[in-house]
């Protein structure tokens, strides 16, 4: 095992992360502000994808994608969010987990409906596509360390949007006391459709990025999802900051992991069988991971106890 | 309310216990096998929501990954019997186990194997509430669903087929409707079980612990061994329907882990009316029958299961049999 | 001397640099009503959290019949002897009346985890839940869902579920709060009789109740006891009228 492969995994690992972060970020917002659990956030993310493959495939542009899919997932968002969901906030969680499972089968067949069941795929653009040098001789695709780049920009404008702005003072105080924003004067209904359509639209991003390594196709955002509650239980509900410490960790765990195990295991056993229980084991890493952030600490790295 | 109601109710178990096994019985009559394997997926599935019922209805924990013990179930059969049909032992050492292809064993086996898991996961997901109890619970799901899809020695991916239905002394279990009686008689096991654990010392507490666990604290009884205790037999009773799941379809695939199975075992229990004892099995019914034909009618039922509940849980709360039979009060 | 029943030592927490309770000390003899009054913010729900166990204190102990319970939980200082009553309600409202008493009764007499016998035919537990009811004047709507009695009548339902304990000490947080003059003066009635069965530590803001019931009043002031004793010298302390009572004239 060469450094070189060491550094290119960890690079691996950073980019999930990321990803994991911009999906992780729209839930714990959602849930901070508007006290919400929202199954159908890996729906927002296949919407993404669909919306950005369909424009780029039209357009030609990548760029027009990613617009695409940020413009469709907020839209999809801000449209489920006054149809369905703002009926839900005064409800109890096991109604949320229903009518959020419900929407992912109406949005999840209704894609198939629409653009059938074979996967759609999104063109890396040429101006990045093909390794790039780093530093120390390594060679790292251009497009992942794009992802690593855009997502990082994406958290930092979020911290910057949540710290500085209007909205962002009213988003914290929407987390402190929910009557109390009211009383403020602030338009609740209002604040909570943008929050919502905020969170929509960064899982809207992380599908149209994604969407260009792997396939786009029905039922894509759920197993995203499961991760980024991974995330948010491990960073803890509700903080910005756990999601992204938390997404790392995971993004980590899991890339190393997969990499690490078989390599672990072959000194000690033959090569089918090291691979065969390194790889079972690795698929489990995050969820011992997880397992043991509960142990110690029930209410995650981040949340309040 | 009051009484009218719940006499409307009981009236209700009773028109849908007695349908359930009108139904088969006259598809044997007139030999429509297929009607009576549809009655036998229904039953089956039913006692998966039972089992979840248990968790979610008396004891308030919305559990998103059931899936877990209906897969353990599963493969808990389908480990069993294939070892049994290339006659290779499960286990060498330190004794020798040998698979089997006896159904009572098997059920043993699956509830007993996800008993041990749910105490597990219980345990450790119990020491959260709310929301993070149904992420964590989704979340062990999933790594079960990763885990059995990246396990090559049983199927990996593809799953396992078993030739031959497993059998149960007596019983020629290969004939629909022996078999059929044969989930119909454990899922009248389970419904009465959970008829009576509702009722006992132990559903009282639970039950207290899910309206109010400060009141139950302050009597004595920690509502943390009650909610783990509960989860447990959920898991048992879902690992059971997971076997015969299995049995039915003479197949496992880690799809019986998947987190949409979680989904599914949930909607039964919401459909029927939580809480409610036939619940699940109203639930079940719905879903088969709108899977039936609405699946026969559009490729993308699914849209319509999704916009039913979506209207159940929006506008009838108390689910199906809330909307026939009204709010269930036990007066002593 | 008489025996002392629940001791409180030397109590301490802290909330950052706040001191929600000083070196609490208090105590509750066989038989007796001990009154522990304050004004709002003056600690009293945190060391009720403290006395119960869903706190833990970071220094001092509590000790019930001669038994240290500070590292117990609520259950098992319920357990030990410990009824308690809330301020607010805190009852299994989709439950009927019968049925959290005979909760109540179950907790006491444990055996939770029985799963195949009818619980409320049970006849030893309905008879404690009965008497319970009965004492507290609750028996004609034991058949009622809590849900849909009146708030007077959930204050009494807290009292009853804690009789059915057949406690050792009773921990009562504000009974009449809420609870008009007629209620009040029912409840005190009921309390009254409620110390020969075991000795409440009364937490209470009706000053009426307070001096009609006490036979030892505290007082509790930024988390620290400036002053117990009878409720006549309570009457009359200097310290208590100005850190307290201010210039209201006690009854």
């Amino acid at each position: 095992m060469s450094l070189i492969l060491f550094i290119e995994q960890m690079l691996n690992g950073v980019q999930f992360g990321v990803m994991l972060f911009l999906m992780a970020a729209g839930l714990t917002l959602i849930f901070g502000v508007m006290g919400l659990i929202n199954l159908a956030h890996g729906s927002l993310y296949m919407v993404g994808a669909f919306a950005a493959s369909w424009a780029a495939g039209l357009t030609g542009s990548f760029l027009l994608g990613l617009i695409a899919a940020l413009t469709a997932a907020a839209a999809a968002g801000a449209l489920i969010e006054v149809a369905v969901i703002r009926r839900l906030y005064a409800r109890g969680h096991l109604d949320q987990v229903l009518a959020t499972f419900a929407l992912i089968l109406i949005l999840s067949e209704g894609t198939r409906w629409v653009f059938g069941s074979l996967p759609l795929f999104l063109e890396i653009p040429p101006y990045l596509s093909g390794p790039v040098r780093l530093p120390g001789g390594i060679q790292y695709p251009l497009y992942r360390l794009a992802i690593i780049v855009a997502g990082v920009m994406v958290a930092a404008g979020l911290f910057a949007l949540i710290a500085r702005t209007r909205i962002g003072i009213q988003i914290r105080a929407g987390e402190a006391d929910r009557e109390m924003i009211g009383a403020l004067g602030v338009n609740i209904a209002a604040l909570y459709t943008v929050v919502f359509a905020l969170g929509a639209a960064l899982a809207g991003l992380a599908g149209a990025l994604i969407g260009a390594i792997q396939s786009v196709q029905v039922g894509m955002g759920e197993p995203v999802l499961i991760l980024a509650f991974v995330v948010i239980v491990i960073g803890g509900i509700g903080s910005i900051k756990g999601a992204l410490v938390g997404a790392l960790l995971v993004g980590l765990t899991d890339t190393m992991g997969r990499f690490l195990l078989p390599v672990a295991f072959a000194q000690v056993m033959a090569p089918a069988a090291a691979t065969a229980v390194g790889s079972a084991l690795a698929s489990m890493a995050i969820y011992i991971l997880m397992a043991l952030v509960l142990i110690f600490r029930p209410r995650g790295l981040y949340g309040v106890a | 309310m009051g009484w009218p109601e719940m006499r409307a109710e009981r009236l209700l178990n009773a028109c849908v216990l007695l349908a359930l096994l009108a139904v088969p019985l006259w598809a044997w009559a007139v030999d429509e096998p297929f009607t009576i394997t549809l009655a036998t997926r229904l039953a089956i599935l039913a006692l998966a929501g039972v089992g979840l019922n248990l968790a979610l209805g008396l004891g308030g924990l919305v559990s998103l990954g059931h899936a877990v013990f209906f897969g353990i179930g599963g493969y808990a059969m389908g480990v069993l019997a294939s070892h049994a049909q290339s006659y290779t032992p499960l286990i060498l050492w330190p004794v020798v186990i040998e698979g089997t292809k006896s159904m009572p064993v098997i059920w043993l086996v699956a509830m007993g194997a996800s008993g041990l898991a749910a105490l597990a996961i219980g345990a450790l997901s119990l020491r959260t509430s709310g929301v993070y109890f149904i992420m964590i619970t989704l979340a062990f799901g999933q790594m079960f669903y990763y885990f059995a899809i990246s396990w090559p020695a049983y199927g990996g991916e593809d799953g396992l087929s078993i030739y031959v239905r497993n059998g149960f002394p007596g019983l020629n279990t290969l004939d629909p409707i022996q078999f059929f009686a044969l989930c119909y008689a454990l899922l009248g096991l389970a419904l009465w079980v959970f008829a009576r654990i509702m009722r006992s010392a132990f559903g009282l507490a639970l039950g207290a612990a899910r309206q109010n666990a400060a009141r139950v604290e302050a009597v004595g009884i920690a509502p943390y061994r009650l909610r783990l205790v509960a989860f447990v037999l959920s898991g048992m009773i879902t690992g059971l329907a997971g076997a015969l799941f299995a049995d039915l379809n003479r197949f496992v695939s880690p799809v019986m882990f998947s987190w949409q199975t979680s989904g599914e075992i949930i909607v039964f229990v919401i459909l029927g009316g939580v809480a409610r004892l036939f619940g699940p099995v109203v639930g079940a019914a719905v879903f088969v029958l709108l899977e039936h034909f609405l699946g026969g009618l559009s490729e993308f039922w699914h849209i319509w299961l999704g916009a039913v509940l979506l209207g159940v849980v929006l506008f009838a709360r108390g689910g199906i049999i809330g909307l026939i039979a009204g709010r269930e009060v036990r007066r002593d | 001397m008489t025996e002392v029943l629940l001791d409180i030592r030397g109590i301490t927490k802290r909330f950052g640099a706040v001191t929600a309770s000083d070196a609490v000390s208090l105590t509750l003899r066989r038989g007796e009503i001990h009154a522990l009054i304050g004004p709002n913010g003056a600690g009293k729900t945190t060391l009720i959290g403290q006395i119960a166990g869903s706190l833990r204190p970071d220094a001092g102990s509590v000790w019930l019949d001669g038994r240290d319970v500070t590292a117990l939980d609520p259950a098992a200082r319920a357990r030990a002897g410990l009824a308690r009553t809330f301020q607010i309600s805190s009852l299994a409202m989709e439950m009927t009346v019968v049925q959290n008493a005979v909760l109540g009764a179950l907790g006491a007499r444990g055996r939770v985890m029985r799963f195949f016998r009818d619980v409320m035919r049970d006849p030893a537990l309905r008879a404690v839940a009965r008497e319970a009811l009965e004492r507290v004047g609750l028996l004609e709507v034991a058949a009622q869902r809590v849900a849909d009695l009146s708030h007077g009548q959930r204050r009494q339902l807290e009292v009853a579920v804690a009789l059915t304990q057949a406690p050792k000490v009773f921990l009562m947080d504000e009974p009449m709060a809420g609870l008009g003059a007629e209620g009040s003066a029912q409840m005190t009635r009921l309390l009254d009789g409620l110390r020969q069965h075991a000795p409440i530590l009364l937490v209470e803001h009706d000053m009426d109740a307070v001096f009609a019931l006490a036979d030892r009043v505290s007082v509790l002031v930024y988390g620290r006891v400036i002053a117990s004793g009878a409720p006549e010298e309570i009457r009359r302390d200097a310290r208590v009228r100005e850190a307290y009572l201010g210039d209201e004239v006690l009854p």
